[in-house]
């Protein structure tokens, strides 16, 4: 009582701990600011103005439709992302089926083996489908077409690239079912194809709709695959770096880049439309349905998911096989020859330890950064129009391609006048950049970890007065303990293997192993650039299983209250 | 608690962004060499300067080309070193070269160095474009050694060509504007409207040609002749074919960026450059280097590749860069799948 009171008598306290919230939510807001709008619209501006700087209007935009060259990539980008949509939703929906609603063996093992493609960089389907189905690849005469190289070593490289992110929004989408739907579907005698189509289908349609969008944006924007493995096959995101590095012509790398924006600016309001009318989806009675067994059915969907998880495993093995060979396909005597890097283009193994030095630092201050600015917009009370503009910030970078973004901080960040212009060449900027890259998810990530916790924490200790970092520190930090280190073992994991945005920021001290694969693929040492992306998967695998160990076992301590 | 938060993250970032504090100054030299031929470069360079050491950035030279002009408000390099002299004269028509005359340059053949009185640039060595041919693919598909240039336009080789893209590779535009010297601007560019239906492929690199042909992705590869002589050491199965019109071939050239705040190390580079030292290793690599009596033979490299290298004007090649490359890129580039 008497502690009580002392408190109470510092008004002053109370002032100086709004002034702090402020303060952070300023700071949230004018990194979201720096970080990525103001990029994205000097790159706006780069597009409407010529090499020396002159405003002339959409004079850059007319020559860009008046060039049949570049305008065909437009059509060749949708074609990709149409195909790869196709192929890698309905797989994963019949995927998705089989592990939440069927009687099928073996779900854990498949869930994992399915989960494998997160943790490569996008460039090692596309190096594997080189030994595959390339001139000397080991299933050359399987292939229908001509040659890899083009719209079909594309789509087989992204479908293996993407299918994890399909099915786990799949996997969500089956698992809010409803028995009781089912039970009178039964009860009247409904035949399954009946069931299926009424019961099931719109049951899932959100989630469906919000995978094909996801699939699309990530297919359309892609860089590595196309870049590894297209051939003459031009896409939008290879055209950015052509236009950027080989033509010099950055103002067409911003127009470009305007036109890549679009499909995905499009996909991200549907998907934000579609994100408010699944939440009233279901009914707080709604009764969770057990899976029944069904031999013939749950024997095809196992036959399905072995196929599935066999392609899968056939792109990662041949990427590991390929790496050990001494000179393919004229020496095939295992070797660790192609991971001496240091003779090759890209950096060399100093290249591998500044992704982990990047990778680190945009762990640690990324999840720092996305979990205040999530519990900024989420908890406290002042300043509300700012915390709206956090949040809608924060939604942004989804919608923006890694390869836009990286053009986006050149003209930014490389601008003489920016004060800002020392961070250029720099970690920082790396860090940054990746930061911004990947933070819509861990936003979203921390929000909804926040939102299960009740709003009364923070409300009674307002009210007896404890400060909002004491709360924060002794209660909401070790409640959204798991979700925190969740956000962190994502931000490493794509961190180690992105490609798409760092292509145009790294120098000289800071070369990364992503790129370098890049680089290594491109003066034509294959099997070397295979070793590094393989290196680079199984860091991340590391890295994952360490986060498994800490979240099993020191989790348990602090998550017990989760268990009844 | 978030303020000390704040400061550590300010305190990290202040860290992240500290990066060279060393005792030696640290020159940042861009380059387009070979990534396997730095090691020896810097080594004999830092063995004769131990108060300079190099930083290398490299990739190819339509890359190197781009990253210096698109820094010219904020240059990052200090200097050049081993780049084409084509993009040289590009950037010295943009006043982004800092003329230095290194000591013993007299020793060099004139036509190594920039004309003016105190030179811009400063040429190394020449490399030379030349076909790798893998002898067991193309005993596969039946295709004979292409003899010259016009040879490769033959139907027979249609698909089974891959050659660098001169928009992003140095030697992809030492060949096409040797062709368009050669033959003539109509004639050169009928020449690669034929030889565009026998591509397989455009790649980003010179040297990726060369590599894909040994490793039999495709029979013929358009590469240049240091790559080629390179791989048969390492066992290739593949011949070098030197067409008979004349080989094409550019300067590796080095120069000092204007502006660099290490002026004094930069021409401790370009000083380097022009000796006896830096020769005797270019020659490692290239059978043509500046410093005339240098050169030996370089193992499985045509000892007359000089007598088959074609008169090449660079002031011609340099001015008509951009207008050649968009012509190149409106007709070729991304156009392949009409071929098939």
């Amino acid at each position: 009582m008497s502690a009580t009171l002392t408190r109470t008598g510092g008004r002053s306290d109370l002032d100086y701990e709004t002034w702090l919230q402020r303060l952070v939510v300023a700071a949230g807001v004018l990194f979201l600011l720096v970080a990525l709008l103001m990029p994205l619209l000097t790159m706006l501006v780069k597009s409407v103005q010529n090499g020396a700087g002159e405003f002339i209007g959409l004079s850059n935009f007319v020559d860009y439709f008046g060039n049949p060259a570049l305008t065909r990539s437009i059509l060749h980008s949708l074609n990709i992302a149409t195909w790869t949509t196709l192929i890698v939703v309905s797989t994963a929906f019949v995927f998705a089926y089989a592990l939440t609603r069927s009687g099928m063996v073996a779900k854990k093992g498949f869930r994992l083996l399915s989960m494998l493609p997160l943790f490569a960089p996008s460039l090692l389907p596309a190096l594997s489908m080189i030994y595959l189905f390339g001139n000397q690849g080991i299933l050359k005469d399987w292939l229908p077409v001509d040659s890899i190289y083009g719209p079909v070593g594309i789509v087989m490289g992204l479908s293996f690239w993407a299918f994890p992110h399909a099915l786990m929004i799949l996997i969500t989408a089956f698992s809010n079912s409803d028995a009781r739907l089912y039970e009178a579907a039964k009860s009247m005698k409904t035949p399954p194809w009946r069931v299926f189509l009424t019961v099931t289908l719109p049951s899932v349609r959100y989630g469906l709709i919000n995978t094909i969008f996801v699939i699309f944006t990530l297919t359309i924007t892609d860089f590595g695959v196309a870049k590894v493995i297209g051939g003459q096959y031009n896409v939008l995101a290879t055209d950015i770096y052509k236009q950027v590095v080989g033509q010099q012509n950055f103002q067409m790398g911003a127009v470009v880049s305007v036109i890549l924006l679009l499909p995905a600016l499009i996909s991200f309001v549907v998907e934000r439309r579609v994100q408010r009318h699944q939440s009233a989806q279901l009914s707080s009675r709604a009764v969770p349905m057990q899976p029944q067994k069904s031999p013939l059915r749950d024997g095809l969907l196992a036959l399905f998911c072995t196929l599935t998880c066999g392609f899968l495993l056939l792109v990662i093995g041949m990427a590991v096989y390929a790496s050990f060979i001494t000179f393919w396909p004229y020496n095939m005597d295992l070797s660790l020859n192609n991971y001496r890097f240091d003779m090759m283009d890209g950096g060399g193994w100093a290249s591998y330890f500044n992704s982990l030095q990047m990778s680190a630092w945009t762990a640690v201050i990324g999840t720092t950064v996305v979990f205040l600015v999530a519990y900024m917009s989420e908890k406290i009370k002042p300043m509300p129009t700012a915390r709206k503009l956090l949040q809608l910030l924060a939604m942004l970078p989804m919608a923006v391609p890694g390869i836009v973004l990286g053009l986006a901080y050149i003209f930014f960040f490389n601008h003489p006048q920016n004060p800002l212009n020392g961070i250029y060449g720099t970690m920082t900027i790396l860090v940054l950049n990746t930061l911004v890259h990947f933070y819509t998810v861990c936003h979203l990530t921390a929000v909804t970890s926040l939102k299960q916790i009740d709003g009364e924490f923070e409300a009674v200790s307002a009210s007896l007065k404890v400060p909002f970092y004491t709360t924060l520190r002794r209660v909401t930090l070790p409640l959204a303990l798991p979700s925190v280190l969740d956000i962190s073992v994502y931000l490493f994991v794509n961190a180690m293997t992105t490609v798409s945005a760092v292509v145009f920021l790294y120098s000289a001290e800071t070369t990364l192993a992503s790129v370098a694969v890049m680089h290594m693929d491109e003066a034509g040492d294959i099997a070397p650039a295979a070793a590094m992306a393989v290196l680079l998967m199984m860091t991340s695998l590391v890295a994952k299983g360490l986060h498994w160990l800490i979240s099993h076992q020191i989790l348990q301590r602090t998550q017990r209250w989760r268990q009844r | 608690m978030t303020l000390k938060l704040k400061k550590t993250l300010l305190a990290a970032a202040v860290a992240l962004s500290a990066t060279g504090a060393h005792a030696a100054t640290e020159l940042t030299v861009y380059t387009a060499l070979e990534a396997d031929q730095l090691k020896a470069y810097s080594k004999s360079f830092e063995q004769a300067n131990p108060d300079v050491k190099i930083r290398w950035v490299r990739d190819s030279t339509g890359i190197i080309t781009a990253r210096l002009l698109a820094e010219k408000d904020n240059p990052q390099a200090d200097a050049v070193l081993g780049l084409a002299a084509t993009s040289l004269l590009v950037l010295k028509g943009q006043q982004m070269l800092q003329p230095y005359k290194p000591k013993g340059v007299e020793a060099l053949s004139g036509q190594f160095v920039d004309k003016d009185e105190t030179p811009s640039w400063i040429g190394m060595d020449a490399w030379v474009a030349s076909i790798c041919y893998n002898r067991i693919e193309a005993k596969k598909h039946d295709l004979p050694m292409p003899t010259s240039w016009k040879d490769l336009t033959k139907p027979v080789y249609q698909g089974h060509v891959v050659m660098p893209n001169p928009n992003s590779s140095g030697t992809g535009y030492l060949d096409v504007a040797s062709w368009l010297q050669t033959f003539g601007e109509e004639e050169g560019w009928a020449f690669m409207d034929g030889l565009h239906q026998n591509i397989d492929r455009y790649t980003h690199s010179g040297s990726k040609p060369c590599k894909m042909a040994a490793a039999g992705e495709t029979p013929i590869g358009i590469s240049f002749a240091y790559r080629g002589a390179k791989l048969i050491n390492q066992g290739a199965p593949i011949d070098l074919g030197f067409p008979s019109e004349g080989l094409g071939w550019d300067m590796e050239a080095a120069a000092i960026v204007k502006g660099t705040e290490n002026l004094d190390a930069a021409q401790k580079l370009l000083d380097w450059s022009v000796t006896r030292d830096a020769n005797v290793i270019y020659n490692d690599s290239y059978a043509v280097v500046a410093m005339p009596g240098v050169a030996k033979p370089v193992p499985n490299y045509p000892a007359d590749i000089a007598d088959r290298m074609i008169d090449n004007d660079f002031e011609w090649a340099a001015v008509n860069r951009e207008r050649i490359l968009k012509e190149w890129q409106q007709r070729y580039d991304g156009k392949s799948e009409a071929k098939k």
